[in-house]
């Protein structure tokens, strides 16, 4: 990928968590990836694979007992990782933005919605109560909210949760930034609600020419949001592809075993074909490739050592013996097979 | 709002009817007759008697209770058996002085507790917070009069700061409103401090981090808020508790208050005496709480009322 157009380059990022006795979790463990600017970038991956830590270790927001604790993120050539607090809070909200899973509990229930947006433009724009007021209006009206007028006077819990979440994205664009974090924005929605909270996403960052890092484990809102993907697998990027690619070509067996375990409404299925295993505990953590053990073509070379994020063709990595010289297995090996 | 107000204060009335009626009760389940026992055990029939008939205690029962209860909302509760004035009379400077010294503890209370639980949760396992959780207990756990004798020895006959004993001049009310003001503290903090843990985790704390909103004004305006419901009951408690229960340190530092005149009129077995300082500080305690009850409104909006 042409690297000058990236608005966010994180490079072997590292983010534990301590834990009582010397106990260490690597809950990103060496995580890399570009943001192409304007476009959106997807990080897929099951629950604990690390993608939340790495969208909040982007805001620098891991709190007590963890700490990143190497790598950087360069964004627009500034290293975050070595920011102070003071320069973090100018970026918070202002130039990169995020929104959460839980519209719910994620909106302070003792604020009315207008206090919580105009707060925004107060901290970073210096603007008074009564200039903010305008800017509010036009959020609200901007992220689809019916008679913004008198919203603005409402409280969270007078609002449903699909209106919730337009106001938090109300408020993470407040100030317009640059990069917008959506850590699982729709999965606490209903499936109609999903959508035009996805459609409203993709509209406002064309209208804003933002960049977006979507994280999801639903490869369906995937296919239809984002521009590129990386796929995560217990702290690391195993796979990063254009959308196109990705779905038409996946090349990593964790790729593909997420693929195979979607229901498809285009084919005859006889039955989901999950991915064997489960997700390895932090400090039971394999020593090799961390996929291996549930790997159906894993050799002893998978089990031994662990590959490098590799680059093959030009906006495409993969961490995959199979993609290797070093490959000891069988080097016809068909990862994917295309369903008919 | 203010229609719940209304609807609150009517819903008061059974809870004063009950007040009212145990009191009454209270007179006539002791064992023997009131007037007997108000004129001593050996006094004559024909002295009891017209004693009765004087009280109003040769009435049936509901009669007399609704005399009780009318005298009482004319803030007419009889009259003394010790010095034969009218009750309300001998009450009321007492009371005041009681009021005071409630009012001011609990502000005190209030200030150190909020202030030292916030800074107690927000370096949580630090050495401060260590040292503040310990200072509660000890507050929490130490008795009162013996805090208040503690003072006294120290504070006033070693270094003569403040004066020992009496209530109005302002060196005055230092003492007793430390010694009172401390357990409530120490309770006060404790519970901010629970609460404020619990709200510091909340999502809507990510959120307003996310936001780039200072740590300072993440605890007092976005934290604070959230975390002072269950420490607005503590107080309300707290500054009910006091308007009673000031006995022992009103004891210890001579102050004519209504928890001396409780005990004085107890032993004294001056019945319309302790029947008026019990719904006296019953109807307060049940306003207390009503204000309680509409802070919380005023906290959080979502507590509905109506």
């Amino acid at each position: 990928m042409s690297k000058e157009n990236s608005i966010l380059k994180i490079n072997n990022l590292q983010t534990s968590f301590f834990l009582e006795g010397d106990n260490e979790v690597k809950a990103v463990d060496g995580v890399t990836f570009d943001v192409p600017k304007g476009k959106t970038l997807g990080i897929v991956g099951e629950s604990g694979s690390g993608k939340s830590i790495t969208a909040m270790s982007i805001l620098k927001l891991i709190g007590h007992p963890g700490k990143i604790k190497g790598g950087e993120i360069l964004f627009n050539d500034q290293n975050l990782v070595e920011s102070s607090e003071k320069e973090m809070r100018k970026i918070r909200g202002n130039r990169i933005s995020m929104i959460f899973q839980e519209p719910m509990t994620s909106l302070n229930p003792v604020y009315t919605v207008g206090q919580q947006i105009s707060e925004s433009y107060s901290i970073h724009q210096g603007l008074s109560k009564k200039e903010s007021k305008k800017k509010v209006i036009e959020m609200l009206k901007l992220v689809g909210i019916p008679s913004p007028e008198k919203r603005i006077n409402q409280y969270p819990f007078e609002l449903s949760g699909g209106m919730r979440q337009r106001v938090m994205i109300a408020m993470a664009l407040a100030c317009r930034p640059e990069l917008l974090i959506a850590d699982e924005p729709t999965t606490a929605l209903d499936v109609t609600i999903q959508a035009q909270i996805l459609e409203l996403i993709r509209e406002l960052q064309d209208e804003l020419g933002m960049s977006v890092i979507f994280i999801t484990h639903d490869l369906g809102v995937v296919a239809e949001t984002c521009d590129y993907v990386a796929v995560m697998y217990c702290g690391k990027v195993v796979e990063y592809a254009d959308v196109k690619t990705l779905f038409k070509n996946p090349r990593h067996p964790y790729t593909v075993g997420l693929l195979n375990s979607l229901p498809r409404s285009d084919m005859d299925q006889e039955e989901l074909i999950p991915i064997k295993g489960t997700v390895p505990s932090p400090d039971d953590m394999p020593e090799g490739c961390r996929f291996a053990p549930r790997c159906p073509f894993a050799t002893d070379l998978c089990r031994e050592k662990l590959p490098n994020l590799d680059d093959i063709g030009d906006a495409e990595q993969i961490r995959c013996w199979i993609y290797t010289d070093e490959w000891d297995g069988d080097p016809e090996v068909k990862v994917y097979e295309p369903q008919k | 709002m203010t229609t719940y107000i209304i609807r609150r204060i009517f819903q008061l009335i059974p809870v004063l009817f009950g007040v009212t009626l145990f009191v009454f009760l209270l007179m006539h389940l002791t064992p023997g007759k009131p007037a007997q026992i108000m004129a001593g055990e050996s006094a004559p029939t024909h002295v009891v008697e017209r004693m009765e008939q004087r009280l109003g205690l040769d009435q049936p029962y509901h009669i007399q209770y609704v005399r009780f209860v009318s005298n009482i909302a004319q803030l007419d509760f009889g009259v003394s058996m010790r010095s034969n004035l009218p009750i309300i009379d001998e009450i009321r400077p007492k009371f005041w002085v009681t009021l005071e010294l409630a009012i001011y503890s609990t502000i005190l209370s209030i200030f150190i507790g909020i202030i030292a639980g916030i800074v107690s949760a927000v370096r949580r396992h630090s050495k401060s917070d260590i040292i503040i959780m310990l200072v509660a207990l000890f507050g929490l756990s130490m008795p009162n009069f013996w805090l208040g004798l503690m003072l006294m020895q120290w504070f006033a006959i070693n270094w003569g700061w403040f004066p020992p004993t009496g209530w109005g001049t302002p060196g005055q009310v230092v003492l007793p409103v430390i010694t009172l003001g401390t357990a409530g503290a120490a309770v006060i903090a404790r519970m901010t401090r629970s609460s404020m843990l619990e709200v510091i985790s909340q999502d809507y704390i990510r959120t307003a981090r996310a936001k780039g909103v200072k740590e300072r004004v993440i605890i007092y305006r976005h934290a604070l808020k959230n975390a002072l419901i269950p420490v607005v009951t503590v107080i309300g408690l707290q500054f009910g508790a006091l308007l009673s229960g000031t006995v022992l340190t009103e004891t210890v530092f001579a102050i004519n208050g209504m928890g001396r005149y409780v005990i004085d009129s107890i032993i004294a077995r001056d019945f319309p005496a302790v029947q008026a300082t019990i719904i006296i500080i019953s109807v307060l305690f049940v306003f207390v709480n009503l204000i309680v009850d509409i802070s919380y409104r005023y906290l959080n909006k979502r507590i509905d009322l109506d």
